[in-house]
């Protein structure tokens, strides 16, 4: 029996997918990240590992909520063993703060380049080494070029690479699988409890190659992301602590 | 196997650099001379010099009489030393042990190591050849003893290479001066009609000791070899150095990659047999015209494979300056340790930080950028935020106790806490409004007071009082006021973090 066409196209769809480079992940690996319905925006609702992700940021409140989900995704990607790099050329991140989300600050290498024309070429150095399991970058520019080979780089390597890019002015195109863009966003605790409640952003998947970009609010809650369907009803002002 | 040492001399040490460095000086008579108690005293001289007559010790002023044309150039003490240490150095491209002899000579320990030029006396023609091709006038001998290589050196007219065992032979017809004596003793010597060591060697050594101090005895002693003597190189010889002669002078890449590749290789193996690995390692070229340079690197652990070592020196390479051509190559292990086993790795895909894959790209990031700015943080037991986490470059160090996770702290932490304006309704509650970089934020939500005092004992100041706030766009500040509130402190806020 011939197949259908529904059947066709869907075959097609995911030959499409490997001949432009995306390989399906391995059974059996935990490729989890526990993003839930996030997941469903990527190409075979399955977190792309092994490839270069891009976070842009123009205010320093946004790098620290962009970090607060990198080193979210890491904690996973680090339940499989390997290391855990943090490249950066002026790097304000506070490591205690890594353990609220899950990751030992000191399972991660900091590597704090102190030349940034260094800061490209320790990048892909590291995104060569396989024994590297996620590596985040923080870098103000990167040109097309820096970001297709940092994604050749990892095409061989399988591993997961993070770069935050600061004080973003104007966004350009990048070879990266995806680029997102994390606000804050006002956390929200039960009517009439005062205080700051767990943090919470508004996540966007602004580019994903063969996906469905899209928008949510997230709130890193209990050592894992709950996406929050924001009830469209105007909040009664809360009391002041 | 018996010892065999060399000893060399060089007569005109000073003066001959001299005139390699002032070719126009060949010929002339000139000496170096230095103050002493008012009068200049001659302390160097060359040939020309001394056929007038002059010799050391001279005042200068009785020099000219006899010489004069004689050339007088300021002496610098100690300037011999600097000369024969360079010299040495040079010296360590043919054996690894070599010592000073001030003021002028030098001694090697050639034990095992003339066969690599064809026998002693191709060994002593070489150096001797090369040491006059450069401009020194050297004297060079060879003998079972340091105490008979010296004295052959200085006073022997011929049989420069004592074969093994002759040495009293040999020594038998040379003056005392040939037995590194004291000034005194040897004019003791000379009025007593004693003109050759023959004369006293059969006397009684209870007899020589009663009359000239026990000091000539023991130097007899040593030319004979009766007594030991040791030779107190400049460079400790490492038990893990390797070492590659070139045929050729060595000038181009390729061939100083090569020398490395096998240099690497014979080091690689020899401590891969003993089940060591290298923490750290030195190469060291000799080139011909006497300069010597290194290059040094440093790993995270201690590894003896080829590929990752060459790596590492590959960096670096272009340091080397090959000048007129390369002849020697040492690579030294200077510090090795016992390397981790790598079965127990396998079963595990994937290790943790300390991980040899990554162990590999550290030291090749190392190379590049250098080690100080690669770290890791352990828990520091610090309340003080900015010595909570503790910087550590050491990948296996276990933390010491857990990480606190009790109280929030911000993902984004500024250096130095930046001052803003914040208006508080009362006191100690947390502010309702303030203004950072001429941004002014309403605070919707806010937590805190947290309070964390100063640690006293390692630094005076005020407290700081942190507070989490929210503002209206949901960015989350950490903010803190330093020290009580008072109303003549107006300039107390401060922001010090973001929350992601």
């Amino acid at each position: 029996m011939a197949p259908s066409k529904e059947q066709l196209i869907s075959k097609l769809r995911q030959d499409m997918l490997r001949w432009e480079g995306f390989r399906p992940p391995l059974p059996g690996a935990g490729h989890n990240l526990g993003l839930g319905p996030i997941a469903a925006a990527f190409p075979g609702s399955v977190f792309p590992t092994g490839a270069i992700h891009e976070f842009i940021s123009s205010s320093p409140e946004d790098t620290a909520a962009s970090g607060g989900f990198i080193v979210g995704l890491v904690q996973k990607l680090l339940n499989n063993g390997g290391a855990c790099l943090w490249v950066s050329y002026t790097r304000r991140i506070y490591p205690p703060a890594l353990k609220l989300f899950g990751v030992d600050p000191d399972r991660v290498i900091f590597v704090d380049v102190p030349l940034q024309k260094d800061l490209l070429w320790v990048t892909e150095e590291a995104l060569k080494c396989e024994g590297v399991a996620a590596l985040i970058c923080e870098t103000q520019s990167l040109n097309f070029t820096e970001s297709q080979r940092l994604q050749l780089a990892v095409e061989k390597s399988q591993v997961t690479g993070f770069i935050l890019r600061k004080d973003v002015k104007k966004a350009n195109t990048t070879a990266c699988m995806t680029r997102w863009q994390i606000r804050t966003v006002r956390s929200q605790l039960r009517t009439g409890m005062p205080g700051v409640g767990h943090p919470r952003w508004q996540v966007e998947l602004l580019k994903v190659r063969n996906g469905k970009p899209g928008s949510w609010t997230v709130e890193w809650k209990k050592q894992s992301f709950q996406t929050v369907i924001i009830p469209q009803t105007i909040q009664p002002s809360r009391r002041y602590a | 196997m018996p010892k065999r040492f060399a000893s060399i001399w060089f007569r005109h040490l000073l003066t001959d650099q001299k005139a390699i460095r002032q070719p126009g000086l060949k010929g002339k008579a000139y000496v170096f001379a230095e103050p002493d108690h008012g009068r200049m005293l001659v302390t160097a001289l060359n040939e020309e010099a001394y056929q007038f007559g002059v010799t050391e010790g001279m005042t200068v002023a009785d020099a000219r009489v006899i010489a004069p044309d004689l050339l007088v150039f300021d002496g610098k003490p100690g300037r011999n030393l600097k000369l024969l240490t360079g010299l040495a150095e040079w010296c360590l491209r043919y054996t690894p042990l070599v010592q000073l002899d001030p003021p002028d000579g030098l001694l090697l320990d050639i034990t095992g190591c003339t066969h690599l030029k064809g026998g002693e006396p191709a060994y002593l023609r070489e150096i001797a050849s090369r040491l006059k091709t450069a401009g020194y006038d050297v004297r060079m001998a060879i003998a079972d003893t340091i105490g008979a290589a010296w004295g052959m050196a200085r006073c022997a007219s011929s049989g420069l290479i004592v074969p093994e065992g002759t040495h009293r032979n040999a020594l038998m017809p040379l003056p005392p001066s040939a037995l590194r004596l004291p000034i005194d003793i040897l004019l003791k010597l000379q009025n007593l009609g004693l003109h050759q060591i023959s004369s006293f060697i059969y006397m009684p050594n209870a007899v020589l000791r009663r009359r000239f101090g026990k000091n000539m005895v023991l130097r007899l002693q040593q030319a004979l070899g009766q007594e030991v003597e040791y030779l107190f190189p400049i460079k400790e010889p490492l038990p893990y150095s390797e070492r590659l002669e070139c045929l050729e002078p060595i000038s181009t890449r390729p061939v100083i990659e090569i020398a490395l590749h096998r240099l690497l290789e014979k080091l690689g193996k020899r401590l891969y047999g003993e089940g060591l690995g290298v923490r750290s390692a030195m190469l060291t070229w000799y080139r011909m015209d006497g300069k010597n340079g290194n290059i040094t690197i440093g790993t995270n652990h201690a590894s003896n494979r080829k590929e990752h070592l060459f790596k590492l020196f590959f960096s670096k390479l272009d340091t080397i300056a090959p000048g007129l051509g390369i002849e020697l190559f040492v690579l030294d292990a200077l510090k090795t340790e016992a390397t981790t086993d790598k079965q127990s790795e396998l079963w595990s895909a994937k290790g943790g930080t300390d991980n040899e894959e990554v162990a590999e790209l550290l030291d090749r990031l190392a190379g590049r950028i250098g080690a100080v700015h690669i770290h890791r943080y352990l828990p520091g037991e610090h309340y003080w935020p900015e010595r909570t986490p503790k910087r550590d470059t050491d990948l296996k160090k276990a933390p010491a106790s857990e990480w606190r996770t009790d109280k929030p702290r911000p993902m984004q932490l500024l250096d130095r806490p930046e001052p803003i304006e914040a208006m508080a309704l009362t006191p100690d509650y947390p502010p309702r409004m303030f203004i950072w970089r001429g941004e002014q934020h309403i605070v919707v939500a806010a937590d805190g007071p947290e309070r964390i005092e100063r640690e006293w004992w390692l630094e005076p100041g005020e407290h700081r009082d942190y507070y989490i706030a929210e503002d209206e766009a949901g960015r989350r500040y950490w903010l803190f006021r330093s020290g009580h509130y008072s109303a003549s402190n107006q300039q107390h806020w401060y922001l010090h973090g973001f929350f992601a």
